[in-house]
């Protein structure tokens, strides 16, 4: 009777110590990805990649792992069991930032020193359409229907709107100085649109194109030079969206309904892009300057543990391990 | 009743004084709260970016300003509850009921703790009304910390309360005691980690930094600021408890009418 509990028990065991969720971080300078065991918090893995990895992200069923090898000119595609590099997809040049589309197979790239966005299909591997973008496109979003891609360009200060059917433009909109980063949110209804000079998250309608609401950050006792909004996520059901502000050091805690800043954390230098975790509680910023990963309680809204990276900590994606 | 029963009411005794001063003097607590609270929410608050570029223990993230100097007014706190009660000391010598209670048919080390004891528990008792106030203003700790704490402020109240009752037996008269607050009790206070980590002193001074090392008031500061992260320092335990030894020594010594310093104030 014993034995059928002791077997259940070590196999719980075994399965919870296998199991724990992960979090992968590209180091832009150490051409790596550090990835963080979720429970203990540590650094449990260091995995090499092309030169430059910047832009993460996993396949929808988390069997391969697309990163951004920027001055390898590739997307590279990993195993994430194994870290071995499976191929090279082509990518155009120094891509920077993509966006998996929801249909699990076409990516899409911005190029950053070409002014365009690389469609690509990571099942043929085949570039599927180029689209002319403004100058140094960065940010990437795709709409939960998969209508509509949006690329930012960070000098031509515009988020351009694509129809992923045609793969055309059909609409152009001003931002605030240097865009960095999109998102869609409230299944697809609104677009948040950060400007990392300008120092403000434009919010879009999507249905009209045309802006709702800007955001503006302002921190105590900081510079409003160096409040400069680059990555942002959004808690479980679009409530509320924390705002990575690059050299000011803070991430913002933004009330999606009101657009209201609600508080500001304090977290490691030049902080640039953050994922969750499963459950949403906790968030990992990546931070750049002082080349760490700051663990943020999401209830609480306090920091509870900065982790050790490799150098120039750039993107984060969870993967979950089950 | 037994020679422990006669001691133990003669604590008693001691430490309810000690209180009822403290009740009674509802002005000292408020300056005691006050006293801290303006570091914290005045001066704290000029330098809420100069801290955060570097993650030392007990630490596990990036921190403010006003969150490093919790432990640094914790610590003020008990090292002018100290001299406080020094100054209290040479008051009763003045009104003579320092001699009604140096009489007592006691050891006078025993009489002596026993007046540390009560100084240190209304220390203790003003320390948690300060984190009380700096928790309303969002300046939090780790709840554990809180109770973790408590050993850490005993020992740190009994050190400094010792050394303000070994600085007692040497000064002659209330007038004297300014000169206690700008030898004493400046220089240990801001020499000390209290107001910056002993890193941040390296920076612009070895010599500061190792004065400030050898302070025992920075490890006094250390021993509250590990154990209010549910953390532990042996080397600030090891110097605090040592300190704290050395100073009730000089307290007991001070005090002995056959060698110590009363004998020549007659």
């Amino acid at each position: 009777m014993k034995l059928p509990i002791l077997t259940a028990l070590t196999a719980a065991l075994l399965s919870t110590t296998a199991l724990a969720d992960e979090i992968w971080v590209t180091n832009e300078k150490d051409d790596t990805i550090s990835v963080i065991d979720v429970e203990t918090l540590d650094v449990i893995r260091t995995i090499e990649t092309g030169e430059r990895p910047r832009g993460i992200t996993f396949s929808k069923d988390f069997s391969v792992v697309y990163i951004c090898a920027s001055d390898s000119d590739a997307v590279q595609v990993m195993d994430p069991n194994t870290g071995e590099i499976l191929h090279d997809l082509p990518s155009g040049e120094d891509p920077e930032q993509f966006v998996l589309h929801p249909d699990n197979r076409h990516l899409y790239i911005a190029n950053e020193d070409d002014a365009i966005t690389t469609v690509v299909d990571t099942e043929t591997r085949t570039v599927v359409a180029q689209i002319d973008v403004g100058i140094e496109p960065e940010g990437m979003a795709v709409s939960p229907d998969g209508k509509i891609a949006i690329t930012t360009s960070e000098t031509t200060n515009m988020a351009h709107w694509i129809d992923t059917e045609t793969q055309q433009l059909f609409a152009n909109t001003l931002v605030d100085s240097r865009p960095r980063h999109a998102e869609f949110i409230k299944e697809g209804t609104e677009l948040w649109v950060s400007a990392e000079i300008g120092g403000t998250i434009s919010v879009f309608d999507v249905a009209t194109q045309t802006e709702k609401t800007k955001i503006d950050f302002e921190l105590p006792n900081i510079h409003p030079d160096r409040v400069q909004p680059v990555g942002f996520e959004f808690t479980t059901g679009d409530r509320h969206a924390f705002v990575a502000l690059g050299p000011s050091n803070h991430v913002a805690v933004v009330n999606a309904e009101t657009y209201e800043v609600e508080e500001y954390i304090l977290v490691g230098r030049r902080v640039w892009h953050m994922d969750f975790n499963r459950d949403r509680t906790l968030l990992f910023t990546t931070n750049g300057v002082s080349g760490d990963v700051t663990v943020i309680d999401v209830a609480s809204r306090k920091a509870i543990k900065s982790i050790k990276v490799g150098r120039f900590p750039w993107g984060a994606a969870f993967r979950p391990t089950d | 009743m037994s020679g422990l029963g006669h001691a133990l009411i003669a604590m008693r005794a001691i430490v309810t004084r000690e209180a009822l001063r403290f009740v009674h003097q509802r002005e000292r607590f408020i300056a005691a709260l006050v006293r801290p609270l303006v570091w914290l929410l005045v001066f704290a608050a000029g330098f809420r970016a100069a801290l955060g570029l570097s993650i030392t223990p007990p630490y596990q993230t990036y921190i403010t300003y006003e969150t490093y100097i919790v432990p640094g007014l914790c610590g003020m706190i008990l090292l002018f509850n100290g001299m406080q009660s020094s100054l209290s000391l040479v008051y009763d010598r003045e009104m003579g009921s320092m001699r009604l209670l140096l009489t007592a048919p006691l050891s006078r080390a025993w009489l002596l703790f026993s007046k540390l004891l009560g100084s240190t528990i209304i220390s203790i008792f003003q320390v948690y009304a300060f984190l009380l106030v700096a928790w309303l203003f969002d300046i939090t700790l780790p709840p554990l910390g809180y109770v973790a704490a408590l050993p850490a402020l005993v020992l740190a109240g009994l050190m400094l309360g010792a050394l303000g009752l070994a600085l007692s037996s040497f000064i002659k008269q209330l007038e004297n005691f300014a000169g206690v607050m700008n030898f004493v009790i400046f220089p240990m206070f801001f020499l000390s980690s209290a107001l910056y980590p002993l890193w941040k002193m390296a920076e612009s001074s070895e010599l500061l930094h190792d004065i400030c090392a050898a302070n025992p008031f920075t490890h006094a500061v250390e021993l509250i600021r590990f154990a209010l992260y549910v953390d532990f320092n042996g080397t600030a335990l090891v110097w605090t408890g040592l300190a704290t030894l050395v100073f009730m020594g000089f307290a007991v010594w001070g005090y002995d009418p056959a060698r110590g310093m009363m004998t020549r104030k007659g």
